[in-house]
Formats: structure tokens, C-alpha cells, sequence
């Protein structure tokens, strides 16, 4: 039957963007679970991300896939310098500082990248970047599938960390009770910068599957900054879990309805459910309290 | 202070109101009047978050609502555009009404809120671009009539005067609303609104009422927009720019005074233009978001080291020059 198949393939693209979506908001809801902050800067350092595997690409000759293993680490380092040298002495500790601190360095990284590469779009060539595999009646894109699967693979990690490790522990204390984590000797500072770091990084590899079947301009962050504050609003604030089914959600609801009204307004079916969540259920579906 | 406080206001205005008389370049006019609209937004802004405490990265919904209604209830309906003005006004604080008690209802602020002002500026920028009544991607022309009775004048001079008097009469209803009980209410909520709630302020009332005249009044700037420019699209008048510089100015000016978002908006503009120009001669050609990067570093830098902006800074100097000299 057509009609399914059609049905069933939107479906299949959604999970695929909805992991994606998924793996860009988990940086997003660290932050928020650790710093109690939305990072306004989220969406712009996805995009200097992208442009990172752009150069790496077309002025290295990396593939995204190797990409990967060098940017990772360096956009660790610049999230953790960001914090711990920008936001946090700018800030004085003050929570609508550090709105307006990251809304600031937002402004900064969009339009200098667009002082840089103008407001061209981009893409990359990669000799995999439109092969298929056939799954029953369906055939799902390679690079949609590889970061569907690594997109998971980087969530089981990162809550590896954060249960069974030193640093882990030290992130979730903070979380929970900032004061007396310092008394127990843990660096605040330091974990805060860390958890910036492993947000940044995400947004690397997220910015490494994306970029074989994306394109990139010094704006697209907005557009993928808004679905990630949805999700994080949809799963719950903080909440890992939350994050994964929210993104898969609103992938798929964003496919679908792309599927049936046109593109602009599954757009807007988007930014509804987003107010809507904030209005009637700002925990979100798997937050504890708001 | 003084027994007639005023005063510093009038004298500002009237500063101003003579600027044109010296300074005639259409270049100057331009910029003299566009910065008296960003002032206009800026001022809408401050009320509610410079003496509200509740930010708004959003304010560009008033904006676009104001520009918007402007262009079309004379394109649509045909009607005079000094009675669409106060209709345009009338429509941006039902929207800000609309906004904040869904959302002040619901408990938002800090980060949620800003986030939700953030959501539906987006919603209004998409649905206008999408909208055949609003122009859709096309946008809306105004057609170009000269004369005082169409709002549009031939002389720019009279275009910026008009925008001075709203941004006259804004500065003199803000320093009316610090000194009322409603804004002793609003800078308590601000400041702890747990604590003002205790003490028997009615705090959803009060910044509903914030919110709502907040969109009156930064609808007013996107009326003036229209009128200046007699273009508009979605990106023009729902477009992050504005939420942007409504929120930039107050925070450079000076948070919560009166004369912030007229001083930060100048500062703003101001630097942005040097920057472009500056750029320009270097390289040879404009350069775009130069200016945006500066208003960026300019925010961080204020938060950082000038919270209360550039007027609290200057208080500081004059300060220190008078405790210098006993």
C-alpha cells in the first residue's frame, strides 16, 4: 500500500531527525539540570560547530565521521573556557545574568560567523551523502541512520558519566544541592565549566552527523534551537530521558506534520506544543518539579 | 530631589527637538529618527523588565503587532492613519494582556518566561509570513500618499519630531509610574516577589498591567516603523532584531530609570553605525553583523562591569569628581 509506505517513511525520517534533535538538546537540558539556566548560546554554538566540520572539510579534507574525534574535544575545551572564563565571572553568580550573558555571546558567534562566510548556505560533498538501505519497503539514508545510532550511543555515554563516575557524581551533587557539594570539597566552578564543556561537545558531534545531509548557514542554529528548547520543555527540564523521547517525539510530529499541512506550519505545530507544554505542564513529561 | 522633577525630562526633549535645526543631513535625520523609534520600543521594554524584573527576549510580537496592524488597517480597511495609530496601540497591549496571563497565570519567569516571549514572537513571525491577509512572504506596502493627514511628511524633520513627542511622552509617564504605587508595587515584585506577595501586592495584577502597557507602548513603536518606512515583511517587524534591541538599550542605558533606553538606545545605534562605517573603509565593502557583534560584546561587558549601564557609570564619575574636589 502506498499510502503507508508513505506514511511509514515520514515516520522513519522523524526518528532519524528526532535522535539528532535529541542528541542537540541533551546538551541543552545538562546545562539547564546543573546551572538551572537556559543557555541562550546553544543554538549558535551548534552552528559554529557545523562550520567547524565545514573547514575541517573542505580546507583539512576531513571526513565529518573523523571529524568527529577532534572537534568533540575541542569544543569541550571551548564550552569549559566559555563558562569558567566568560559567563561565570561576568555573571556575578546572578541567574538573569547568565540569560543575558549567553544571550550575548549568541548575538556574538551568529554574527560573526556571518561577518565571516556571509549569509550563504553551504552543504558538503561526501560519497555517502544520498546512499540508501532497503528495509522492507523503506529505504532509510545511510547518514541518518548513522547518526540515529550514534545519537543513542552518545546519550548510554553520557549517562554512563554521570552515574558511574567521580565526575558524574560531582555534576549530579552540584545539581542537586550546589552549597553543600562545595563542602564537600567539590569544585563548583569547576563542574559548572565541565558541564558547559560536555554540552558544547555534544553539539560537536551533533554538528558531525548532521553536516553529511545538511546544510549550513550562520542562522540555522535558530532553527534548531527552538525545537531543542522544546524538547527540553517537553521531556522536562534536566531530565536525560526526557530529552531522547521528547526529541523523538517532536521529530516525529514535525515529519508528520510536514507530511500532511506543508512545511511552514509543521514549523508551527512545533512552537504550539512548545507554549502549550510551558503553559499547562512546564515540568514537562518526565520533570520532577519545576 | 527637586520641586520640579520634570524638568530634566523637559530639557532633554527640548534638546533634542532642536538637534534638526543645526544638524540638517538627511543621514542625520535618519538616524535621529530611527533611533527615537528604538528608544520607543526600548521604553516598552524597561517597564517591564528594567522596573518589572521580567525579561522579555521576545518584544518584537509587540513590535510587528503594532507595525503590522498599522500597515493593514489602512492597506485593508482604508482607514486614516492617526485614528489606526491608537487602534495599532490598543491591539499591542491585548497582546501583551493575552501574553501575560497566559504565561505570569502559569507561574512563568527568569528563563521560562523569557523563553515563551522568545515562542510566540516566533509563532506571530512565521504566521505572518505565511498569512495572505498580512502579505505572506511579500510583505505589506503602504502606499506612499505625502501629508499631514496621511501621517508621512516630506519634510524627515516632522517625522522625527512626531516620534520625539511619543518618546516625550513615554519619558514622562515612566518617571510618573516610578513615582506611583503601581511601580513601588512593580520594582517590589522585581525585587522579591515571594516578599511583595506577603505584603498584599497583587503581584499577577500588577504585571499584567506592566505587560500590557509595555505592548501599548513598544506598539507604538512599530506604528512609527510603518510610517517611516512604509515596507514591512515578517522578518522586519517579528524578526529577533527588535527583540534584541528593545532588550540591548534599557540594559545599556541603564536598567529600570528613565532615560536608559533613550540613552542606550543612542549608544547603541550610535556605535553600530561607527562600527559599519569603520569596517566598511577597512576592507572595502560592508560588512554584515559587524555592528551585532559589538552590540554582543557591549551587553556582556554591561552585565560584566556596568550593571546599572551607562548612566549608572556616569553617576559614578560625576560622584567621584565631586567627592574629588571638597
Amino acid at each position: 500500500m502506498l499510502k503507508l509506505d508513505i506514511f511509514l517513511s515520514a515516520l522513519a525520517n522523524g526518528l532519524m531527525t528526532g535522535a539528532v534533535y535529541a542528541l542537540i538538546s541533551l546538551g541543552l537540558t545538562l546545562v539547564y539540570g546543573v546551572l538551572h539556566i537556559i543557555n541562550f548560546a546553544h543554538g549558535a554554538t551548534l552552528t559554529a560547530a557545523m562550520f567547524a566540520v565545514l573547514i575541517a572539510h573542505t580546507v583539512f579534507g576531513l571526513d565529518p565521521y573523523l571529524a568527529v574525534f577532534v572537534l568533540t574535544p575541542l569544543f569541550f575545551a571551548l564550552g569549559y573556557g566559555v563558562q569558567r572564563f566568560v559567563i561565570n565571572p561576568a555573571s556575578h553568580g546572578n541567574d538573569s545574568n547568565i540569560l543575558l550573558v549567553t544571550l550575548g555571546l549568541s548575538i556574538i558567534i551568529e554574527n560573526a560567523l556571518l561577518a565571516g562566510f556571509r549569509s550563504d548556505t553551504r552543504s558538503i560533498d561526501v560519497p555517502y551523502g544520498f546512499s540508501v538501505v532497503e528495509v522492507g519497503n523503506l529505504f532509510l539514508s545511510v547518514p541518518k541512520l548513522v547518526a540515529f545510532v550514534a545519537s543513542f550511543v552518545v546519550a548510554l555515554l553520557l549517562w554512563l558519566l554521570l552515574a558511574h563516575t567521580d565526575t558524574g557524581k560531582a555534576i549530579r551533587a552540584v545539581a542537586k544541592e550546589k552549597t553543600g557539594a562545595a563542602l564537600s570539597g567539590v569544585n563548583v566552578d569547576h563542574i559548572y565549566a565541565v558541564t558547559f564543556g560536555l554540552g558544547a561537545a555534544c553539539l560537536a558531534i551533533a554538528a558531525c552527523l548532521l553536516m553529511p545531509t545538511f546544510l549550513v548557514n550562520p542562522r540555522i542554529g535558530n532553527a534548531f534551537v527552538l525545537v531543542a528548547f522544546t524538547i527540553v520543555v517537553l521531556g522536562g527540564m534536566g531530565s536525560i530521558a526526557g530529552a531522547l523521547v521528547g526529541g523523538l517525539i517532536i521529530g516525529v510530529v514535525e515529519s508528520l506534520s510536514g507530511l500532511y499541512f506543508g512545511e511552514s506550519l509543521g514549523q508551527i505545530g512545533i512552537f504550539l506544543i512548545f507554549i502549550l507544554v510551558l503553559l499547562f505542564r512546564p515540568t514537562g513529561l518526565f520533570g520532577a518539579k519545576a | 530631589m527637586s520641586r520640579q522633577p520634570y524638568m530634566p525630562i523637559a530639557l532633554v526633549v527640548v534638546g533634542l527637538a532642536l538637534l534638526p535645526l543645526g544638524l540638517t543631513s538627511n543621514t542625520v535625520l535618519n538616524f535621529l529618527a530611527f533611533a527615537m523609534i528604538i528608544t520607543l520600543a526600548a521604553q516598552g521594554w524597561n517597564i517591564l523588565g528594567g522596573y518589572g524584573g521580567q525579561f522579555s527576549f521576545g518584544h518584537a510580537v509587540f513590535f510587528g503587532t503594532g507595525a503590522y496592524a498599522m500597515a493593514l488597517l489602512q492597506v485593508r480597511f482604508g482607514i486614516n492613519p492617526w485614528l489606526a495609530l491608537p487602534l495599532a496601540m490598543a491591539l499591542g497591549a491585548g497582546v501583551g494582556f493575552a501574553i501575560g496571563y497566559l504565561s505570569f497565570r502559569a507561574r512563568l519567569r527568569g528563563s521560562y518566561f523569557a523563553l515563551v516571549t522568545l515562542a510566540f514572537a516566533e509563532v506571530f513571525r512565521i504566521s505572518a509570513n505565511a498569512w495572505g491577509f498580512t502579505g505572506g512572504a511579500a510583505g505589506v506596502l503602504v502606499p506612499l500618499r505625502i501629508g499631514a493627514e496621511h501621517m508621512q511628511f516630506a519634510d524627515k524633520r516632522l517625522a522625527y519630531w512626531l516620534a520625539l513627542t511619543f518618546v516625550a511622552a513615554t519619558l514622562a509617564l515612566t518617571h510618573a509610574l516610578s513615582r506611583s504605587r503601581f511601580g513601588a508595587h512593580l520594582v517590589a515584585v522585581r525585587e522579591n516577589e515571594e516578599a511583595a506577595r506577603a505584603l498584599g501586592v497583587d503581584a499577577l495584577a500588577v504585571k499584567l498591567k506592566a505587560i500590557t502597557l509595555s505592548g501599548a507602548i513598544t506598539a507604538s513603536a512599530g506604528c512609527l516603523y510603518t510610517q517611516k518606512f512604509l515596507y514591512l515583511d515578517a522578518n522586519l517587524a517579528y524578526g529577533p532584531w527588535i527583540s534584541v534591541e528593545a532588550l540591548l538599550a534599557p540594559i545599556i542605558g541603564g536598567l529600570g530609570t528613565v532615560f536608559g533606553p533613550l540613552v542606550g538606545a543612542v549608544v547603541l545605534l550610535g556605535l553600530g553605525e561607527v562600527t559599519k562605517t569603520a569596517f566598511a573603509n577597512l576592507t572595502g565593502g560592508a560588512i554584515p553583523g559587524v555592528d551585532l557583534v559589538v552590540f554582543g560584546v557591549l551587553l556582556i561587558l554591561c552585565v560584566a562591569y556596568a550593571p546599572r549601564g551607562v548612566l549608572g557609570l556616569a553617576q559614578g564619575w560625576l560622584g567621584r569628581l565631586k567627592g574629588a574636589r571638597p
